[in-house]
């Protein structure tokens, strides 16, 4: 079985699988992490979003093999309740969830937005969440709680 | 002037036995135990708080139990915005009964009189610095007693949790990504499971070749009972694998052919059905009709889309199974169980975990059903079984299609002298549990099958099923409200939120929007004019006050207004949207007043509001369950589509507090009124007045062309 290399959250990992199977599939089956989400299979929803470098991306629809060489970070990677990262603690404060089963695929999308503009404006938020779905309505809190975690993150 | 006796809250009478509900610690912890079950509505916070509350101890303290059917008072089904109405009822009065059970233990104790003693955060102290606790008294107090019916709570006043806003329990695991859904749980041992559909709809499985299957790495079992069939593999990748390998040897049936999509209304009409008269009444001095209106309004068939697939584990020891389920009813489920399986409810037991968000009656129950036949091939070890997004999306029940008809008779000045209503659509209720047979999907599949359950209604004194909401608040001289029950089934129907509400909203209020502007009256005067209940008049009063009724007259831009209390015996909501449209209709904003009396935890309140809001936006904008004479076809997010963030509209909520009121729930009250709202909105934007569900651009064409 051929072996894919990659980086988990900062942690070298060796994969040894088929490498067509997908990413999700490795990070909840093998690797047992399960803030990744299964939601559809087809990257409709975004529930089962993980970064891979600066991006936010569908791990289902993901294959093992093009992330060789790759960092990815998992929604446990965000931090914990220890050392939360702002979008956590926003979140929290917005009380931002009803189910909460999309949440941790929104927070990776949210995290990526953040990386790359630090201060959104509300409807570019909604454009970089425009490709999660969320069934409980939850979408203005969630909105909210990103860009108070902006704020929070610019007034450091 | 005779009392009225006290009465114990219908869910404590139920399971009166204290010590299913509470169990103290002496190391400082209350074990709360409801009946009731999370599903994405923040029912365990809620109950917390109440029960926090009422012992006067310290949330922190209280650790909620999920229900289970080996421990957990039996508390029937989580649905129809009930479940702080009634276990939060039962919540609260048990723990002002074990309160004063603890008083009373303590002061003898102490030899302090019960008036004398106080308690802070599970203290209890006395004049003279005489001091207990819940805690020391832990272990000789007994809760193995009946709760009794005089108990008084705390006044409203003296609550310190309940009525405030407290964040929500549940959340920090789900944002920390830590395992808490069904879907991340893992027991040792576990194989995962995978159920074989056809996709012709009610195809007969008439053929299976196994050996592609065999051939499959990590292959456990392939399960075959009738034109049910499954695998069990060691992981769920190979699961996966094995289950497109099953596919491949599978032969089928036609299958039952499907109603025309393109005219829902008709093929609605056209069925057998039982037909009911909900409500009637006469005039005592009848008033001169100089015309009549009529029209029809229709909703499609709209699915539950949760945002995960149901999910379920089994596990078989010997004649025993235990199930991990997020079906909204854990008894309930047992019962159906023991029916398919031949066994004494005894043997089974079920045990509650959170699943995605859960809108009512989805495939929850169904894949616990098939978690538990395919885990007897699995030697016993626990087995978890996922349904695929195109089996959530075509296999879980759906909510009912409806046609609905209304009929009034106006006077000389446009005024309503009669009113009549008829309602078409299968029933809204197929839930497991309540019938001499199962409501479960694999159990209709077996070799020797238990025959389709045919939705039925709940009565109007439980709120009514496709005639939920049909009975006007409004205070017309006479009507007849009618309901034809579908007595044939070709799409599965069963309970989604509000159940008929939603229909019967949007068309009373969309019907009296027309009767009122056609008289040139505003409809919220119009309104305000024909309810007499003051809590309605006050919904409505706070929400036109709110959204500045009526904002000026845009180019492209509508108001439309709608009302209407849940149930007839609910939550109070009244609406205004504003939505721009030309082609394609977007909701800009939707302003809610709600009264739910007590509100346990208000931010709680508005979140459900909320969701409530955007949901049905969703519903009203986009949903429709699509198939053709054969199968459905919106198995996937792009032929199901839901509302995005983009699209969704700005919410404000305004509630009005009532402590010393009952509390009602909160998830189904803006559903019917905002459906109505945005149609009466795009009517004020467009002049057109739109009767069929969903608003997408080709039903606007539609509605253009037929104008009346």
């Amino acid at each position: 079985m051929p072996s894919v290399r990659f980086c988990l959250n900062g942690v070298e990992t060796d994969i040894d699988a088929d490498p067509d199977r997908s990413l999700l599939d490795i990070l909840r089956g093998q690797l047992g992490m399960t803030g990744p989400h299964f939601g559809c299979g087809a990257g409709e929803c975004g529930a089962c979003n993980v970064m891979i470098g600066d991006r936010a991306v569908a791990a289902c629809d993901t294959p093992l093999w093009s992330v060789a060489g790759k960092d990815i970070m998992p929604p446990e990677g965000l931090g914990s309740a220890e050392q939360p990262h702002p979008l956590q603690r926003a979140f929290i404060a917005e009380q931002a969830v009803q189910c909460g089963y999309c949440v941790s695929g929104i927070l990776i999308s949210a995290a990526a937005l953040l990386k790359r503009n630090p201060t959104p404006t509300g409807r570019e938020v909604k454009e970089a969440l425009d490709g999660n779905l969320c069934r409980c309505g939850s979408h203005n809190r969630m909105v909210r709680a990103v860009l108070r975690a902006a704020d929070e993150m610019a007034a450091r | 002037m005779s009392q009225l006796t006290p009465k114990l809250p219908a869910s404590l009478a139920a399971n009166p036995k204290l010590s299913s509900w509470l169990k103290f610690s002496a190391q400082g912890q209350v074990t709360v135990s409801p009946g009731k079950v999370e599903i994405g509505q923040g029912i365990v916070t809620a109950l917390a708080q109440i029960a926090a509350d009422e012992l006067d101890i310290d949330i922190s303290r209280v650790q909620m139990v999920r229900a289970s059917t080996d421990a957990s008072p039996n508390e029937g089904v989580t649905s129809g915005s009930l479940s702080v109405q009634q276990s939060g009822r039962a919540m609260r009065h048990a723990c002002a009964e074990v309160r004063q059970i603890f008083l009373q233990a303590a002061s003898e104790r102490l030899g302090v009189a019960i008036d004398a003693l106080d308690v802070e955060d599970g203290a209890i102290s006395g004049p003279g610095n005489v001091t207990t606790s819940y805690w020391e008294l832990a272990e000789e107090v007994s809760l193995d007693r009946d709760a009794t019916p005089d108990v008084k709570a705390k006044l409203a006043a003296r609550r310190a949790l309940a009525g405030h806003s407290v964040q929500r329990i549940d959340i920090p695991d789900k944002v920390f990504a830590r395992p808490r859904f069904i879907h991340d749980w893992a027991l040792p041992d576990m194989l995962h499971g995978r159920v074989l559909r056809p996709e012709n709809a009610r195809a007969k499985l008439t053929g299976l070749k196994e050996d592609g299957v065999r051939a499959v790495a990590g292959l456990v079992a392939v399960a075959r009972d009738g034109s049910f069939a499954g695998v069990v593999s060691e992981t769920e990748h190979g699961a996966e694998a094995a289950l497109q390998a099953l596919r491949k040897g599978a032969t089928w049936s036609d299958g039952e052919p499907l109603p025309d999509e393109g005219d829902l209304a008709a093929f609605l009409k056209a069925q057998p059905s039982e037909i009911t008269v909900i409500d009637r009444r006469t005039a005592s001095s009848p008033r001169a009709s100089k015309r009549t209106v009529r029209r029809q309004y229709t909703r499609p068939y709209i699915a539950h889309a949760s945002i995960a697939p149901s999910c379920a584990i089994a596990q078989w020891r010997g004649d025993r199974v235990h199930v991990w389920t997020h079906s909204q009813g854990v008894y309930l489920l047992r019962t159906d169980l023991a029916l398919v399986l031949k066994l004494p409810a005894e043997n089974i037991t079920v045990e509650h975990l959170e699943g995605a968000g859960c809108y009512g009656h989805n495939a929850a129950d169904d894949v616990a059903l098939a978690a538990v036949l395919l885990a007897t091939a699995a030697g016993g070890r626990p087995v978890r079984v996922q349904w695929s997004r195109e089996g959530e999306m075509s296999n879980s029940p759906f909510g009912a299609a409806m046609a609905i008809e209304i009929e009034a008779d106006l006077d000389a000045q446009g005024d309503i002298v009669d009113w009549r209503h008829s309602i078409w659509s299968n029933g809204h209720a197929a839930r497991p549990g309540r019938a001499a047979q199962p409501a479960l999907l694999a159990g209709y599949e077996q070799a020797n099958p238990f025959p389709r359950m045919i939705s039925t209604n709940p009565p109007q004194a439980t709120g009514g099923g496709g005639d939920r909401n049909a009975i006007p608040l409004y205070d017309f001289p006479s009507w007849q409200i009618e309901s034809h029950r579908l007595t044939t089934m070709p799409i599965r129907t069963s309970a989604l939120r509000t159940l008929g509400a939603q229909g019967n909203v949007f068309a009373i209020e969309s019907f009296l929007d027309e009767i009122a502007t056609g008289r040139g009256e505003d409809p919220v005067a119009f309104r305000l004019r024909h309810l007499r209940d003051e809590r309605a008049k006050d919904v409505i009063r706070a929400v036109a006050k709110r959204a500045k009724w009526k904002p000026e007259k845009r180019i492209g831009i509508g108001y439309g207004m709608a009302f209407a209390r849940y149930k007839n015996t609910g939550a109070y909501c009244a609406v205004v949207a504003e939505i721009e449209g030309a082609e394609e209709i977007s909701v800009r904003k939707l302003t809610l007043a709600v009264d739910v009396g007590e509100a346990i935890n208000p931010d709680g309140v508005i979140n459900q509001i909320e969701g409530g809001a955007i949901q049905a936006t969703s519903w009203v904008l986009k949903e429709r369950v699509r198939f053709d004479r054969r199968r459905i076809t919106s198995t996937n997010w792009t032929e199901y589509p839901i509302l995005r963030f983009s699209e969704v509209p700005d919410i404000e909520v305004e509630l009005i507090q009532r402590p010393e009121t009952d509390p009602v729930g909160a998830g189904e009250a803006a559903h019917g009124p905002v459906t109505a709202a945005i149609a009466n909105a795009v009517f004020d934007a467009l002049g057109v007045r739109v009767r069929h569900l969903p608003f997408t651009r080709d039903s606007l064409i539609a509605a253009m062309e037929t104008m009346t």
